[in-house]
């Protein structure tokens, strides 16, 4: 009996996505690839410029470009796809009510609106403030809104991902919430919890300065709650490449979850560390006391154990996998990997990045040693190998069965060929481009910074050269966007109708049952805001208690007069 | 919950490593004094010169004794203030011994800049109502290229200046 009742328990229980159901999770994924095309249009046309042998026509202005880049591709791009995915998972794990389903328009339909309000006012040069609108540079008082209401939305979203769960644990009581609805639930946690520290920004702070009704604006503040917010925001880009890594891969290549509840406790230890830890984006600024930039490194440091779980976790699933298949040796199982499987190869080579991305992280975040590369290009190779590989190699290793799944078509072997060409084209740029940016960063070069000879000099030089080889890696990705969004529109459109897979791991027949305190939301969300409070209380109190004179608004830096 | 042995000696390693680094961070921080600047200095952004460093006849390099030395800077949407030559022109480059302690001072009247001596670990924030400071030896002969790091507007890449380090 205690058996047979195991076994229930490990089985996934698979729920079929219905037409409207599908026409919603699209939606998003339109958002997200017509903002991967836009977006990487922009950053051709950085490349180009750094490289000193192109101007942009129409005077339109670098810094523009930049921000639309930025904008587009870190916020639109990530918050789309990440919700519509979101969307699918519960979908298919816990259900979706109609009622929740017309709501979830509402989230869609107010983030577009945002989207559209920010989008025009960039576009008209009157938010060149980058993605990071420091103060007191100041944009069009829309451009704050329209990000406002990108943020109601996604929380709108949330709100309904975590009734989805609610309904089903009502439905299934004493149950497990199936793995890939907690990893959700615990994503949109994150997500709220660290966007209250913008929205409190923006709302508080940079509207009512913008319009006027506030004369000044307190910097650091509104600098400490935007990376109180930034640094969770890479956090809520990656925990759906876990999701996959840890769900669904295994199925992919033929085998099992190696641990449920390893993977759900490594969720559980980045809703706890990757908040109070926005300090390491603010190390050499001169208003925080150094003894809490320290702490708040240590726990960076902390968040680092997650993923060194995740890492055992997948290659441990590909030797028992491979091993299970009778592939002997040291590394049998190595070599009889899926590779041809561009549903496998994609999110690997986004594993392969991590490594150095995430050592790159840790130097980042060393305290006294973040002087050496603060602000330099080296960081923008950094976030182009985690996000913008790891991140969206796997992003794109979903969509080549999520999107025809959602429209009822077949992933093609032409199209998995091309998705292996595009896996290949996107490594060799990434690796070009990001590559040179970290050397010129440790040779000092600046990032967001347009083409400049400054002084002249050997030192200059030697960064141009870098510059030249961004934009042959750049151009070489932006062959492989194009690539991708041929994919996708095939996919979507001209894909010959079937049945696509939607690939969910499922448990060792003999797994270990997942411990009953996974379910605990109360004692993960108290520990959460625990570690929040010790690591900003007394820093924020200090703060704004040794405030200096708050800073008018300035908009004709950016070109407004 | 069950934790293969394995992979109780990776984690066991791998974390020993993080704690391992922490302390070398938390050494060289709290006790040789290398933590990134954090005074915490404040002055009024609307009126910078009521700090003595920051009025016009102080500002560029001054040499306070022997092999010791100063730098006043006013970082302002697009240019370094380094003061004037004797003739008037603004300076553009400073001119520092191998081997002098110099002590940067940093502020802005307007909005957040940057400020790094590009190739060294002179980096810092400068953010209006601060003072940036950070003190340093210059060992390395050479030109470095002091460049506004943070995006200050659309002039953000013509803010430089030199600092020429001579033997």
């Amino acid at each position: 009996m205690a058996i047979k009742k195991l076994n229930l328990s490990n089985q996934i229980e698979s729920l079929p996505i219905g037409k409207p159901e599908a026409r919603l999770y699209m939606s998003f994924m339109y958002v997200a690839f017509i903002s991967l095309f836009v977006g990487g249009l922009m950053g051709l046309l950085q490349v180009f410029v750094r490289s000193g042998k192109f101007t942009l026509p129409w005077g339109i202005d670098y810094y523009q470009v930049l921000t639309v880049h930025g904008v587009i591709l870190g916020l639109v791009l990530t918050t789309y796809f990440i919700i519509g995915f979101h969307f699918s998972l519960m979908g298919k794990t816990v259900g979706i009510s109609q009622k929740q389903r017309k709501v979830a328009w509402l989230a869609f339909w107010i983030m577009v609106i945002g989207t559209i309000m920010t989008a025009t006012m960039i576009l008209l040069g009157k938010a060149s403030v980058l993605y990071t609108f420091y103060a007191p540079l100041k944009a069009h008082p829309i451009f704050y809104i329209g990000l406002a209401l990108v943020v109601v939305g996604s929380w709108v979203a949330g709100f309904v991902n975590w009734r989805q769960v609610y309904l089903w644990k009502k439905d299934h009581p004493g149950e497990k919430t199936p793995l890939l609805a907690f990893m959700v639930t615990i994503n949109t946690l994150l997500w709220f919890i660290a966007s209250l520290g913008v929205a409190a920004t923006v709302l508080i702070q940079f509207i009512p300065w913008s319009l006027g009704y506030a004369e000044t604006i307190n910097v650091l503040v509104s600098r400490t709650l935007f990376w109180y917010f930034g640094h969770p925001l890479v956090y809520f880009w990656l925990l759906p490449a876990y999701m996959a890594w840890y769900a669904i891969i295994p199925k992919i290549i033929g085998g099992k979850i190696f641990s449920d509840s390893l993977a759900r406790l490594s969720f559980v230890l980045f809703l706890f560390f990757s908040i109070p830890v926005g300090f390491h984006h603010q190390l050499v600024e001169p208003g925080i006391d150094a003894t809490w930039k320290f702490i708040q490194v240590a726990l960076t440091f902390m968040v680092a154990i997650p993923s060194l779980m995740t890492a055992f976790s997948m290659f441990a699933t590909f030797e028992i996998t491979g091993r299970r298949k009778g592939f002997g040796g040291l590394f049998g199982w190595f070599k009889h990997l899926p590779w041809k499987d561009v549903r496998f190869l994609a999110p690997f080579v986004g594993m392969l990045a991590f490594i150095p991305g995430g050592a790159g992280g840790l130097i980042n975040a060393s305290h006294q040693m973040n002087a050496v590369i603060h602000n330099t290009i080296w960081v923008t190779g950094h976030f182009h190998l985690t996000v913008a590989t790891t991140v969206m190699l796997t992003f794109f290793g979903i969509s080549y069965w999520l999107i025809p799944h959602l429209t009822g078509r077949k992933l093609t072997p032409s199209i998995n060929k091309l998705g292996i060409i595009q896996t290949i084209v996107w490594t060799i740029g990434m690796s070009i481009m990001s590559g040179a940016m970290h050397i010129q960063g440790l040779l000092g070069a600046p990032r967001r910074s347009a083409y400049s000879e400054y002084a002249g000099g050997e030192q200059v030089t030697e960064w141009i050269g870098y510059q030249l080889a961004q934009a042959i890696g750049g151009t070489i990705l932006f062959i492989g966007i194009i690539l991708m969004v041929y994919i996708f529109v095939k996919l979507a459109f001209f894909a010959p109708k079937g049945d696509e897979e939607f690939p969910i791991a499922s448990e060792e027949e003999n797994a270990e049952p997942t411990p009953k305190f996974f379910e605990n939301w109360k004692l993960w969300i108290g520990i959460t805001i625990a570690l929040i409070l010790f690591a900003y209380t007394i820093p924020f109190v200090d703060i704004i208690q040794n405030s200096p004179p708050g800073s008018v608004p300035f908009d004709w830096p950016i070109g407004n007069n | 919950m069950h934790l293969h042995k394995y992979e109780k000696i990776w984690l066991v390693f791998g974390i020993g490593s993080l704690i391992v680094f922490l302390l070398i961070l938390g050494y060289g921080a709290f006790w040789q004094g290398t933590h990134p600047q954090s005074h915490g200095a404040t002055i009024d952004p609307n009126n910078i010169e009521s700090h003595e460093a920051f009025q016009p006849e102080n500002l560029g390099l001054t040499k306070v004794e022997e092999d010791k030395y100063i730098v006043n800077i006013v970082a302002s949407a697009f240019n370094y203030n380094l003061g004037v030559h004797e003739e008037g022109a603004p300076v553009r480059k400073i001119r520092i011994p191998k081997g002098s302690t110099v002590l940067f001072q940093v502020t802005t009247p307007d909005v957040v800049h940057g400020f790094n001596v590009a190739g060294t670990n002179v980096n810092m924030m400068v953010e209006p109502g601060y003072i940036s400071s950070l003190e340093t030896v210059l060992d390395n002969p050479g030109e470095y290229t002091i460049v506004c790091n943070e995006y200050c507007g659309v002039g953000h890449h013509m803010m430089y200046a030199t600092v020429e380090v001579y033997e």
